[in-house]
């Protein structure tokens, strides 16, 4: 953390986090550091692509892109001028389920900042032109990846897994569906989503918790109080061991595979971000690399990680070997998945396993926008500033019994759904 | 373990501005070793971590000829053990220490970093010092590594029609100099890279002499000098230091266009490529002309040919351009360019011409001189809130030629920077400078345009 007090950071990481409440009813978490002279700010809302409506997938990422595209007095340009007058980083997204942004700003022009975020939240315009510009942006951009193999098995493995759900359609939206989003579709989606219910706010840096308050308060203020979400159904991972092929001209194949995981709720979850580490998240020690890459050759980039859509958990994987030994490569992935499901990982592993994930953990604290978006990270999965204290606590109570059940639970029989693009042999 | 070439439409190797001690922020300590090794510490205490770094100045353009792709080789060798340590323990000890680890080679270097609790700091600086004598390559793992480097090609070139254009651009661009020879290498020369080519680089290369190492973090520059004089101060320099010696492009005229069509273009690119000065080969102030010149032309939604070709003409959706400064050689400064749908790339091409043309026609006004310097000075107060950010643009600058007080002085020389300066700077580079235009075709669409032509 960017705390002045170098053993308080190492001691307790919680108690650097002030929960401030805004006059106006608003929660933040602020991280206060006047070490250099910038202030970062995250904020997300509950919403995301999973709330884009059938046909119109896409809706919320244009939204997202379109909301520093003018506001307020602004046209676009007069607003993109704004941002550069005073060297501010601004910018949205949105992913599966949030809708978030983030600001950053030299302490000198935090005011002119923040009022440039107002407007961007409380009033973008929307205007024709801009939603033509961005529309077309991101249609290139579906373009450029119509015959990218990353994006081939990215599509070919979600509508594999999530058939009739939200989660199986492009977030970024497909050329048809970008087309059919209308200027009333946005300013609805807005509506829904934009709102001070589920608005989690992270602040790190040269910001005292009283005028942070008040920044909060004008910047987000005008919103409406209630959110209007459309509830997302839970889903699994289906299609579990079978193979979905595309077809693309090119010497390698690239694969994507994956299978349910375990909720970050779920008491087991812990365990399970250790059996992932030891089995392909560990860059130069787990075993994937060591099989498939360091042993065999096989590869350039194997992994796995956990990813946990807020109704569907995950463990998902990648790889990419020349077409001849593609089979060869998948067969020996499947052998480590199967074997660390039955077997369980080693003493050893194990160890090395907790000691990097404790130890790392203070690595995801070293600027002020990584904090920040940790700490809105947190709030969206409704877990308290305590948790910067105890996740650590929790990875190293991992015994070999929680390991084994873990192991068994996130990789079970071994079956994997497999997405692959290329021309792949022995597949 | 990766490549970091310079991509086309990204700013993010944008040389990253620190000046650290220029905004008020810590002292940055700088020093050489007895045995010639430079070393930069940048303290930022503000969390108990530690960036350990060793750059090497030899990257991909120092690779012998007909040994393309060998500094990117042995950096993936790198991490096969030493007569002290076999493979794998360095890797486990970092990842058991709660650290992590990479390398990376560019043209201009090869680098190697841990980023760990700083209380690890003499223990990586113990391991990284041993690897940079003690090498032991075995066919065994010579063998596989050389299919994992072949496959990284594949994945990054192979697979992809943009990559394979860049290829084709840097080597019409570069008829002589080894910048127009990939990083990773071509494809027929790495199959051929054995374990004896790989020695004998190491042991040109990897010496004291020839590195420099960068602490930032959670430290004492004191300590750290003690600790780095005691360690790597050990180790003898050859007596000889290696040279870059390197052949340099003759000028050449004629106008260069690359088209490459593939069936799986389904988006059209666009891209000019100039030869322009590097901040090392550059005359007084014309590399910060360039920079701000770049960033006015194409630096995001507020440039000027964004401006006209995607809001006014909206002839494409998107435009930007790109100097990469840091380069120890004579560089590309990169205009690129998405056509919107219906526009042709001959269209977006003469386009490009004209806003480029009114771009060196016209001095830019206060506001937009303003604007673009504002941005860019404020980028290295930006950087103070990253170690590794600040870590990398000292160790690029050094491994390119330049010194510290290069990088502290930066803020300063962008802000001298005039309108007329810019203006200069467009007339002479982009107006009649060496330029190489790629073209990113669909199958159908570049037979038409052979047809016509």
């Amino acid at each position: 953390m960017t705390a002045h007090n170098t053993l308080a950071a190492a001691r307790s990481r919680a108690e650097n986090v002030q929960r401030i409440r805004t006059p106006g009813g608003l929660e933040a978490w602020l991280v206060e550091s006047h070490a250099v002279p910038l202030v970062a700010l995250e904020f997300a809302v509950r919403g995301g692509a999973a709330q884009d409506p059938p046909g119109k997938a896409g809706l919320a990422t244009l939204l997202a892109g379109l909301l520093d595209e003018g506001a307020g007095p602004y046209d676009a340009r007069e607003f993109h001028h704004a941002i550069e007058d005073l060297a501010i980083h601004i910018g949205f997204g949105a992913d599966r389920d949030a809708l978030s942004g983030h600001l950053q700003t030299l302490s000198r022009n935090t005011d002119k900042a923040f009022e440039l975020l107002r407007l961007a939240v409380t009033e973008p315009r929307l205007e024709e032109s801009a939603v033509e510009r961005v529309r077309a942006q991101l249609m290139a951009g579906v373009r450029r990846d119509a015959n990218d193999p990353d994006a081939m098995v990215a599509k070919a493995f979600r509508e594999r897994a999530f058939p009739g759900h939200p989660y199986g359609v492009s977030a970024r939206g497909e050329l048809e569906t970008l087309d059919a989003i209308t200027r009333g579709d946005l300013d609805a989606m807005r509506r829904r989503m934009l709102a001070r219910k589920d608005l989690k706010v992270a602040v790190v840096g040269a910001i005292d918790a009283d005028t942070l308050a008040k920044r909060l308060d004008e910047t987000f203020g005008a919103l409406p109080a209630e959110n209007d979400l459309t509830p997302i159904a839970p889903i699994a991972v289906q299609g579990l061991g079978e193979r979905v092929l595309v077809d693309l001209d090119v010497p390698q194949t690239t694969m994507r595979f994956g299978r349910p995981s375990i909720a970050k709720k779920d008491p087991d979850y812990f365990a399970a971000v250790v059996v992932n580490h030891i089995l392909g998240g560990g860059v130069f020690t787990a075993r994937l690399f060591h099989e498939v890459r360091e042993k065999r050759g096989l590869t350039y980039s194997v992994y796995t990680h956990l990813q946990e859509f807020d109704q569907s958990p995950m463990l998902i994987g990648g790889n990419s070997t020349k077409n001849a030994r593609a089979g060869e490569s998948l067969a020996v992935i499947e052998e480590e998945v199967r074997k660390l499901a039955n077997d369980g990982p080693s003493a050893d592993e194990l160890d090395k396993a907790q000691k990097y994930l404790v130890g790392s953990y203070a690595l995801r604290f070293d600027t002020s926008t990584k904090i920040a978006s940790q700490l809105v990270n947190l709030q969206l999965d409704e877990f308290e500033p305590s948790y910067l204290d105890e996740r650590n606590q929790r990875i190293a109570a991992v015994t070999m019994e929680d390991a084994r059940r873990a192991a068994k639970r996130l990789l079970g029989d071994g079956a994997l759904l497999v997405a692959a693009a290329g021309r792949p042999e022995g597949l | 373990m990766s490549l970091q070439p310079p991509l086309a439409g990204t700013n993010a190797l944008t040389p990253q501005p620190a000046a650290a001690s220029a905004h008020g922020g810590a002292e940055v300590a700088h020093f050489t070793l007895d045995n010639g090794m430079e070393v930069v510490v940048i303290p930022d205490r503000r969390s108990p971590v530690v960036t350990h770094m060793v750059w090497y100045k030899n990257g991909s353009a120092d690779d012998p000829l007909g040994k393309s792709g060998i500094a990117h080789f042995l950096e993936h060798l790198m991490f096969k053990g030493t007569k002290n340590h076999p493979q794998g323990e360095f890797s486990k000890l970092v990842a058991e220490l709660g650290g992590q680890e990479n390398a990376f080679t560019s043209y201009d270097y090869t680098a190697y970093f841990q980023r760990i609790g700083a209380d690890h700091l003499p223990t990586m600086m113990r391991f990284e010092a041993d690897r940079m004598t003690n090498l032991i390559l075995t066919d065994e793992v010579v063998g596989p590594e050389r299919d994992v480097v072949l496959e990284e090609r594949r994945m990054r070139t192979d697979n992809d029609p943009a990559a394979q254009l860049d290829e084709a651009v840097q080597a019409a661009l570069f008829a002589h100099h080894p910048y127009g020879t990939p990083i990773i290498g071509w494809n027929h020369e790495i199959e051929g890279l054995s374990r004896e080519d790989a020695l004998a680089y190491y042991r040109r290369f990897y010496t004291p002499a020839n590195a420099i190492l960068i602490v930032a973090g959670d430290v004492d520059p004191a300590a750290v000098a003690e600790l780095a004089r005691e360690i790597y101060g050990k180790i003898p320099s050859h007596e000889v230091p290696p040279a870059r010696k390197r052949p340099q492009e003759p000028p050449l005229r004629g106008e260069r266009r690359v088209t490459l069509s593939d069936e799986k273009v389904e988006q059209p690119q666009i891209e000019r490529v100039f030869l322009v000065p590097s901040y090392k080969t550059a005359a007084p102030g014309e590399a910060e002309a360039l920079e701000v010149m770049s960033h006015a032309l194409g630096g995001g939604p507020a440039s000027k040919l964004y401006d006209a070709l995607v809001v006014e003409q909206k002839c494409a959706v998107n435009a930007g351009a790109y100097y990469m400064g840091s380069a120890l050689d004579d560089t590309r400064l990169w205009v690129y360019a998405t056509p919107a749908p219906g526009v042709s790339l001959e269209e977006l091409d003469a386009a490009m011409g004209r806003a480029l043309a009114a771009f060196a026609a016209a001095p830019l006004d206060e506001e937009e001189l303003n604007r673009a310097k504002t941005r860019l000075i404020a980028d290295a107060i930006y950087a103070r809130d990253s170690q590794v950010s600040l870590a990398r643009w000292y160790g690029e600058s050094l491994a390119t030629g330049l010194g510290v007080a290069d990088v502290a002085l930066w803020p300063d020389r962008i802000e001298a920077v005039t309108a007329a300066d810019v203006q200069a700077a467009a007339r002479k580079w982009l107006g009649k400078g060496r330029v190489v235009t790629g073209l990113l075709a669909p199958a159908e669409e570049a037979e038409e345009a052979e047809a016509v032509a």
